[in-house]
C-alpha cells in the first residue's frame, strides 16, 4: 500500500510537468504532434526509471562511503550523459528499427531537468532502492500522462480561432495553466 | 559589433524566456515572490557568465567531439560552487530555491550560449555576452515575479527588510495567481504582450526603412 501511495502521488499529485514545473522545454516543444508525444514520454519513463536505479547505485556504494556526497549533481549529470550516448549506441547498433523511432528523443533526454531531478529528490529523501525505482517510474508515467495530454489538446487547438497575437506559445501556456487546474484538484489527496 | 550591443541584445531582442522560451522551468518554479526571483536570476547570471568565459578560454584544447560532455561538466562544477557558497553564506536563499537551484545545470540556455557563442568568441566578448543574457533572464524572473507577487498577495518584497505593502492588508487576491496554473498562465499573457510589443517594433523599423528609402530616392531625383 506504502509503494502503491508513492506512485500515485507521482503520477498525478506531484506530477512533475504540472505542479513541479520540471521538463518544460520537451513538453512544450513536442506537444505539437500527438505521436511524438507517445514515443517522448515512453522514452522518458523507461530512461528515467533505469537512470535513477544506476543513480541510486552509485550514491549509496561510491558517494555516500567516500563523504563525496557535495559532487552529486557532477556525478549525476555525467552518469546520466553516459548511459544515454552509451543507449544510443546500442540501439543504433542492434535495434535499427528502434532508433529509427526515438533516437532524436535520446539526445534531447540527455540533458533534461526531469531526468536529473528525480535522482535528485531520490538522493535528498533518502529512499530505498524499491522505493527510489517506483518514485522514478511514477514521475516518468506522470510526465507521460501530461505531455500526451497536452498534445490532444494542441490538436484540437488547430481548429480554433486564436487573437493572433497570443499564436504558438502563448496559447499553449494557458492551455497548460488550465490543465494545471484540474490537476490541482489532486493535491491533498495524498500527503508527501 | 561592441561590447554594448552583445550585452544588450540579450535583454530583448533574444531575452531567454520570452523570445527563445529557455529555461522555463525555474520562471514557473520560483516566481510566486520577487525574492526567490531575483535571487535565482542572478544565480543564473553568475553560472552563466563564468561558463562562457571558462568555455571560452578552454575552447581551443576541447576536442570538437566530446564538446557537450566537457560543457556539461564545467557547468555542474560552478553550479556545484555557487551551491556550495550559498548553503555557507546565504542559507535561506538555499533553502528556498532547493532542488531548482541544482537543475541550473541543465538549463537550455547555458549550454546554447556556450555552443554558441562562446566557442567562437573570445573572452571580454563571451562574458559580456553571459553577462547580458543572464540579465536578460534575471529582468524577465523579476518581471514575472513582481506581477506574481503583487496581484496575488499585494506585497512586493515579502520576505526581507524591504518588504512593502502595496495594497491594503485586506486585499484578497485571487490565489491562483500564486498557484501553479497561475505561473503558466501568466507567463503565457506575458509572452503575447512581449509579442505585440515586438510587432510594434517591427513595423516602426519597417515605416523608418521606407522613410529612408523614400528620402533616398528623392535625392537621387535631384
Amino acid at each position: 500500500m506504502e509503494y502503491f501511495t508513492l506512485f500515485m502521488g507521482a503520477v498525478v499529485v506531484n506530477n512533475f510537468v504540472l505542479t513541479r514545473f520540471l521538463g518544460l522545454c520537451i513538453f512544450f516543444g513536442v506537444s505539437k504532434s500527438l505521436s511524438a508525444s507517445v514515443g517522448m514520454g515512453m522514452a522518458v519513463a523507461s530512461i528515467l526509471t533505469v537512470s535513477s536505479a544506476l543513480a541510486w547505485i552509485v550514491y549509496n556504494f561510491v558517494l555516500v562511503p567516500y563523504d563525496l556526497v557535495f559532487l552529486k549533481i557532477v556525478v549525476f549529470v555525467v552518469l546520466i550523459a553516459c548511459f544515454v550516448q552509451f543507449l544510443e549506441i546500442a540501439i543504433k547498433r542492434y535495434a535499427p528499427a528502434l532508433y529509427e523511432m526515438w533516437g532524436i528523443y535520446l539526445v534531447l533526454i540527455a540533458t533534461n531537468c526531469v531526468v536529473l531531478g528525480v535522482p535528485l529528490i531520490n538522493a535528498s529523501a533518502n529512499f530505498d532502492f524499491l522505493k527510489s525505482i517506483i518514485n522514478a517510474f511514477g514521475s516518468g508515467v506522470g510526465f507521460a500522462l501530461a505531455i500526451i495530454l497536452m498534445a490532444s489538446l494542441r490538436e484540437k487547438l488547430q481548429y480554433a480561432d486564436v487573437p493572433k497575437t497570443l499564436q504558438g506559445l502563448g496559447i499553449a501556456f494557458i492551455l497548460a495553466g488550465m490543465l494545471a487546474l484540474s490537476f490541482l484538484g489532486f493535491s491533498g489527496m495524498i500527503p508527501l | 559589433m561592441n561590447y554594448w550591443d552583445i550585452f544588450k541584445k540579450g535583454i530583448f531582442e533574444m531575452n531567454p524566456i520570452f523570445r527563445l522560451a529557455l529555461s522555463l522551468c525555474p520562471a514557473l518554479a520560483v516566481t510566486s515572490t520577487v525574492f526567490n526571483a531575483l535571487g535565482m536570476g542572478l544565480c543564473v547570471m553568475v553560472v552563466i557568465t563564468a561558463n562562457n568565459m571558462v568555455v571560452s578560454l578552454v575552447k581551443n584544447f576541447v576536442n570538437p567531439k566530446v564538446r557537450v560532455p566537457v560543457f556539461i561538466t564545467i557547468i555542474a562544477t560552478i553550479v556545484t560552487l555557487i551551491i556550495l557558497i550559498l548553503e555557507a553564506y546565504f542559507p535561506s536563499v538555499y533553502k528556498e530555491l532547493g532542488l531548482y537551484l541544482e537543475l541550473v545545470v541543465v538549463f537550455a540556455i547555458i549550454l546554447a550560449r556556450a555552443e554558441v557563442f562562446a566557442m567562437k568568441n573570445g573572452v571580454i566578448a563571451s562574458a559580456f555576452d553571459g553577462l547580458g543574457m543572464g540579465a536578460g533572464f534575471a529582468v524577465a524572473m523579476l518581471f514575472i515575479g513582481a506581477f506574481r507577487e503583487l496581484f496575488g498577495t499585494g506585497t512586493i518584497l515579502s520576505g526581507t527588510s524591504m518588504a512593502l505593502q502595496v495594497f491594503p492588508q485586506s486585499y484578497n487576491g485571487p490565489m491562483i495567481i500564486i498557484l501553479a496554473p497561475g505561473a503558466f498562465m501568466v507567463i503565457g499573457l506575458m509572452i503575447g504582450m512581449f509579442n505585440v510589443i515586438g510587432e510594434y517594433q517591427d513595423k516602426q523599423a519597417a515605416k523608418s526603412k521606407a522613410a529612408s528609402q523614400l528620402t533616398g530616392q528623392r535625392s537621387e531625383a535631384v
